[in-house]
């Protein structure tokens, strides 16, 4: 059914009792034209994209566990596209166009909160950097201010500005960046996908992919085998156990990154804010808690949980840029599966057999990324060639060495 | 999670850095451009990246700093053997 102001009143007046499951608990069919692994974020935007620009309807998502359980509930709701590179910036600049039409294309709240996203600078150094990284999101069309000390002074007021080791000169704005509810996202993509026909299949672990001459036949599942014409991989933190069934192995490592959120507190802090000095990204949820995080781990991990000294290390970062939240309590953390590869970006590409895509690598970028992932992995996957916005984001780049290392660290994943 | 060090006895990771996967070996040069290019990419960007055992160097810097092959398991953070990594392997 569709949402709007009339379903509401209408369902208002028979006591909210007749809402539909947002979704078809679908069972599997025996065969697809496409099946996409993972129903993630963005194993679900392929599917709605599929289905909704594509015409590609006879599609199935399968799911290990249940939607919303993995990295798309897992991360800090961040949106954004300030990245540096050209092969970059378009795929990320395309998610953000997505995200600002995403909840009347898919017709769900998934409140995107344009708050703006701030970088900020604590050295001449870094100033000159942020207006590099700035000057290049401009060329491609996307909104960069940099702002000086005052600057952000008018903005945040309670910062740290004088600290003696790490003093704040200044930051990097994208004022179109800001906030996403990520179970909503989940949800509306699911939803949206099914309401255009997909199947979306909880509980269906793949156990192993059929090839057969060099081409893809289908998926094995602990539900019994499903042929499919295509098969699109998006398992993000799992790619490289996923990729071996076909007898890949991939330029990725899976690591651990943690999140964090504190008691729910009345607002004070309004958009996004970075820390330049450590790794630390904080914003307030519309519940009150501030929702905030830092590294990975660094060691290679298929645990969804971490370890401590990581949690001191980014409480130390927040301590550092804000000293007020330390009289508030953290309340939760908890742990997501990264796909880290040799240089920082992502893979959006073919795989060497017929009729297999793959969707990983997206290192701790891939909320972000949701709709913009979809959108080019959905191309992809119908068209046979890549997305105009993802033609860099090739699995053969690194054999090539045409790499899009954003930070410069070679292949070394724990420092991307 | 800590690392028992060979030298230092057991040390809280945040001693230690990471270089990761430990089983890999840079390839010789056989001459023959086509097959080291393979070779060499191979040993740089694919790994195997697996679930469980795993074995990988950690470096105790703020300690001994002695370079070390941990075998860890990468869902438990469970670790069966450390050594240093100019000793024998199994």
């Amino acid at each position: 059914m569709r949402y709007s102001l009339f379903s509401l009143l209408g369902k208002t007046l028979s006591g909210h009792r007749s809402w539909p499951p947002l979704w078809r608990d679908a069972a599997p069919k025996p065969r697809y034209d496409v099946i996409i692994v993972g129903g993630g974020g963005h194993g679900l935007a392929t599917a709605y994209y599929l289905a909704s620009r594509y015409g590609v309807r006879d599609v199935a998502v399968l799911e290990k566990g249940w939607i919303g359980g993995g990295n798309v509930g897992r991360n800090t709701t961040i949106i954004r596209s300030n990245y540096l590179l050209p092969g970059n910036i378009p795929l990320y600049e395309l998610s953000m166009q997505l995200w600002e039409g995403l909840e009347q294309d898919f017709n769900f709240n998934a409140m995107i909160s344009q708050r703006g996203v701030l970088n900020l600078y604590h050295s001449d150094a870094q100033r000159d950097a942020y207006a590099r990284r700035g000057n290049a999101m401009r060329i491609h069309g996307v909104d960069a201010e940099l702002l000086d000390c005052d600057g952000v002074r008018k903005l945040y007021p309670f910062l740290n500005f004088d600290a003696a080791r790490f003093p704040i000169k200044g930051g990097l704005l994208q004022p179109r960046g800001g906030t996403a509810r990520h179970d909503a996202v989940a949800w509306g993509f699911a939803r949206g996908a099914s309401d255009h026909g997909a199947d979306v299949v909880q509980n269906c672990e793949v156990t192993g992919i059929s090839i057969s001459d060099g081409r893809i036949t289908g998926v094995e599942t602990n539900r019994g085998a499903i042929a499919a014409k295509k098969v699109g991989i998006a398992v993000a933190g799992s790619s490289s156990r996923v990729a071996a069934m076909a007898g890949m192995r991939l330029p990725i490592e899976s690591h651990v990154l943690q999140a964090f959120v504190s008691e729910g507190l009345k607002p004070v802090i309004p958009g996004v804010i970075t820390f330049g000095a450590g790794h630390f990204y904080i914003s307030q949820s519309d519940k009150g808690g501030l929702v905030f995080g830092g590294d990975i781990d660094g060691y290679n991990s298929y645990a969804q949980r971490g370890n401590l000294p990581t949690v001191e290390d980014v409480c130390e970062g927040g301590m550092a840029l804000m000293p007020s939240i330390g009289r508030a309590r953290m309340l939760r953390s908890w742990g997501g599966l990264v796909d880290m590869t040799m240089d920082g970006s992502p893979i959006i590409d073919r795989a060497p057999t017929d009729g297999l895509y793959l969707n990983a690598g997206w290192c701790y970028g891939g909320f972000k990324a949701t709709p913009g992932s979809g959108l080019a992995f959905a191309h992809l996957i119908a068209r046979d060639e890549p997305h105009a916005a993802a033609t860099r984001l090739r699995l053969d780049r690194f054999a090539r060495g045409d790499l899009i290392d954003e930070k410069g660290q070679g292949a070394q994943p724990n420092l991307h | 999670m800590r690392i028992p060090c060979p030298y230092c006895g057991p040390r809280d990771t945040a001693e230690f850095s990471y270089r990761g996967d430990a089983t890999l070996s840079r390839p010789d040069a056989s001459g023959d451009r086509a097959i080291d290019d393979v070779a060499m990419f191979a040993y740089v960007y694919l790994r195997d990246n697996p679930v469980g055992r795993h074995q990988e160097f950690w470096y105790h810097g703020s300690g001994c700093r002695s370079w070390l092959v941990v075998t860890r398991d990468t869902t438990s953070h469970d670790i069966s053997d450390v050594r240093l990594a100019t000793a024998e392997r199994p």
